[in-house]
């Protein structure tokens, strides 16, 4: 039995996502017969994260709420004590920063976008590189490995469920680290709630729009067919480079991972940049003149046409369904 | 309110949306037909930096780990703006070799040392969130930890008084607020500003404009590329719902079926 690895659990006040499911699947993937030990930090109450075999709880006031140098710090201890496989997660923003710390404290190699790892001496791994057009086979040679998968590499297993509550858990372990009196120098200090409801990222149908769109006031039709079914507007990186959306709404390398059930491309020829950022999705519905565009042969439903005519049509017959029943 | 002295790191990387292809033995990208440019968040860091310093005046430095053809990356940061370019390498890099993140990170914390040695300590370093060729999110933490600074990664807005940064974070529902002394580090994401085009007499300021190299030999990291591949094409099969307007009963169809209309 190898020593266990330990998984970073990225939660925000004891919330948690579909990320956490990805990182158990990418940590029992690459070390079957290790031990998976949840790492949750900061929180007051003792958690419960299913999908683990034990959980570490990591316990310091300066831990509260995310700091990510005093996390790295703790998880750096944490790992001294432990002597982990490996520490895993899923490349979210936090699940990279924290193990960038940690890898930086300890002077280890960090591995990021990681698409599949082989254990061994080195480690044999594939990331996924140029936003997902080319893959790069490498080494990683380290004392303590640290890696994170790219988001929706590792499918999750609907099996584990992954909540934080008050119940206790007989698997549950404390550890409090040693901080410096400055490692909550970084911590979050504020929040500012824009969205409520239906976020970009937690949609179940997101409809995008690209350079078709040609204009802030095109994206009218768009709204109204995201808020019928209940989704999310998203847009390509011209969108936002012509000032037509706000930044927060691009989906793509540069902008934000979306793994909805239904994405409704529109406007948008399909160029790698944006398509990784959405390759996850369920299903995908292209409208767009060109039927050669990459997002066209790649979906699995097209409708050739000018997305100002189709749209319109489409939130008509959505309405005139409605209200005929 | 005192002036600020900048420094922001830049990559050189192939244009987003290039077509990549591989060299023969497929250890490279073949770099011949490839249009570069700057990676886009630190494109965005080198505007940040221009705003900083119109509002607090100072001078802005920016640097990069990279060979000679870098220089194109660093006339145009001067071109829009920057004072002062530092490129960093060896023959290795100058070859075109990509160091690791490890030895990259080293570099530079060598090199922005010898530089607060000679002209005082920066009070800004700002870097891209992540490269857009190799995606390591980890260089400008490295360094923050090598030289003891404070640094938070993703942010989308910086506001400087009194000698505290306060950067923004976006997340899902809004953003997170973060607060830090100076001299701070920051990890700047595409969507903090829409960067300017150069200026004609802006172009002529870079092109005169002297580039001042480091030389540094890091030791290597712990993680070594041993080729690159493409991936393998996924085939779908499209079902096309139809064409123009008169596919909307079909398309209803469909989100019916997904449960959706």
């Amino acid at each position: 039995m190898s020593n266990p690895v330990l998984v970073f659990i990225d939660h925000d006040r004891g919330a948690v996502g579909d990320d956490t499911r990805q990182a158990f699947a990418f940590a029992r993937a690459c070390l079957p017969d290790a031990a998976v030990a949840a790492v949750v930090i900061g929180g007051d109450t003792t958690p419960a994260v299913t999908g683990a075999d034990t959980i570490w709880h990591v316990r310091h006031a300066e831990l509260d709420d995310y700091a990510p140098e005093a996390w790295g710090d703790a998880l750096h201890q944490l790992a001294a004590e432990v002597t982990p496989s490996a520490i895993v997660t899923t490349g979210t923003e936090r699940g990279n920063e924290v193990l960038a710390h940690v890898a930086a404290i300890a002077d280890e190699p960090f591995a990021a976008n990681v698409v599949a790892a082989t254990p061994g001496a080195p480690w044999q791994i594939r990331r996924a590189r140029w936003g997902g057009s080319l893959l790069e086979d490498a080494t990683l040679t380290a004392v303590l490995p640290i890696l994170s998968c790219a988001l929706h590499a590792y499918p999750s297993d609907p099996s584990t469920t992954s909540t934080t509550s008050t119940t206790s858990n007989p698997n549950v372990a404390e550890f409090v680290p040693v901080l410096q009196p400055d490692a909550g120098r970084t911590r979050i200090v504020d929040r500012v709630q824009v969205a409520e409801g239906i976020t970009l990222t937690t949609a179940p149908v997101v409809v995008s729009g690209g350079r078709g769109v040609g204009s802030e006031e095109g994206f009218a039709a768009i709204e109204a067919l995201a808020e019928l079914l209940g989704g999310a507007v998203g847009c390509s990186r011209v969108v936002t480079n012509q000032g037509w959306r706000p930044h927060a709404d691009q989906v793509g390398q540069t902008g934000k991972r979306v793994a909805p059930d239904l994405y409704i491309a529109c406007g948008i020829s399909g160029a790698i940049q944006h398509w990784v950022g959405m390759q996850a999705a369920k299903q995908i519905l292209a409208i767009n003149l060109d039927r050669d565009a990459p997002m066209v042969t790649k979906a699995d439903y097209a409708v050739i046409g000018d997305l100002h005519e189709v749209i319109p049509a489409i939130v008509d017959e959505i309405r005139r369904r409605r209200a005929a029943t | 309110m005192s002036a600020l002295r900048i420094l922001v790191s830049v990559k050189r990387v192939p244009a987003p949306g290039a077509q990549i292809t591989l060299t023969a033995d497929a250890r490279a990208i073949d770099a011949r037909n490839l249009g570069f440019t700057t990676s886009p968040h630190e494109e965005c860091a080198v505007e940040e930096a221009i705003r900083l310093v119109d509002t607090h005046g100072g001078d802005i430095t920016v640097l990069t780990v990279g060979p000679p053809e870098a220089d194109e990356q660093l006339r145009y940061a001067i071109s829009v703006g920057a004072h002062h370019a530092i490129r960093v390498g060896n023959e290795e890099i100058a070859s075109g070799e990509d160091p690791d993140p490890q030895a990259t990170a080293r570099a530079i914390a060598d090199a922005v040392l010898a530089l607060e040695a000679e002209a005082g300590v920066f009070d800004v370093l700002l870097f891209g969130n992540e490269s857009a060729d190799s995606g390591g999110f980890q260089v400008g933490v490295r360094v923050a930890r090598a030289l003891g600074r404070p640094i938070v990664n993703g942010i989308k807005a910086i506001d400087i008084a009194d000698g505290v940064l306060t950067a923004r974070r976006e997340c899902d529902t809004g953003f997170e607020v973060y607060r830090m002394p100076l001299p701070a580090a920051v990890g700047v994401k595409e969507g903090i500003n829409l960067p300017r085009y150069a200026t004609l007499p802006g172009r002529l300021r870079a092109k005169k404009a002297d580039v001042q190299t480091i030389d540094a030999s890091p030791p290597r990291g712990g993680l070594a590329t041993v080729q690159f591949a493409t991936p393998a094409v996924e085939v779908t099969e499209t079902v096309l719902l139809g064409t123009g307007a008169d596919a909307a009963g079909a398309v209803v169809d469909l989100l019916s079926e997904l449960g959706l209309a």
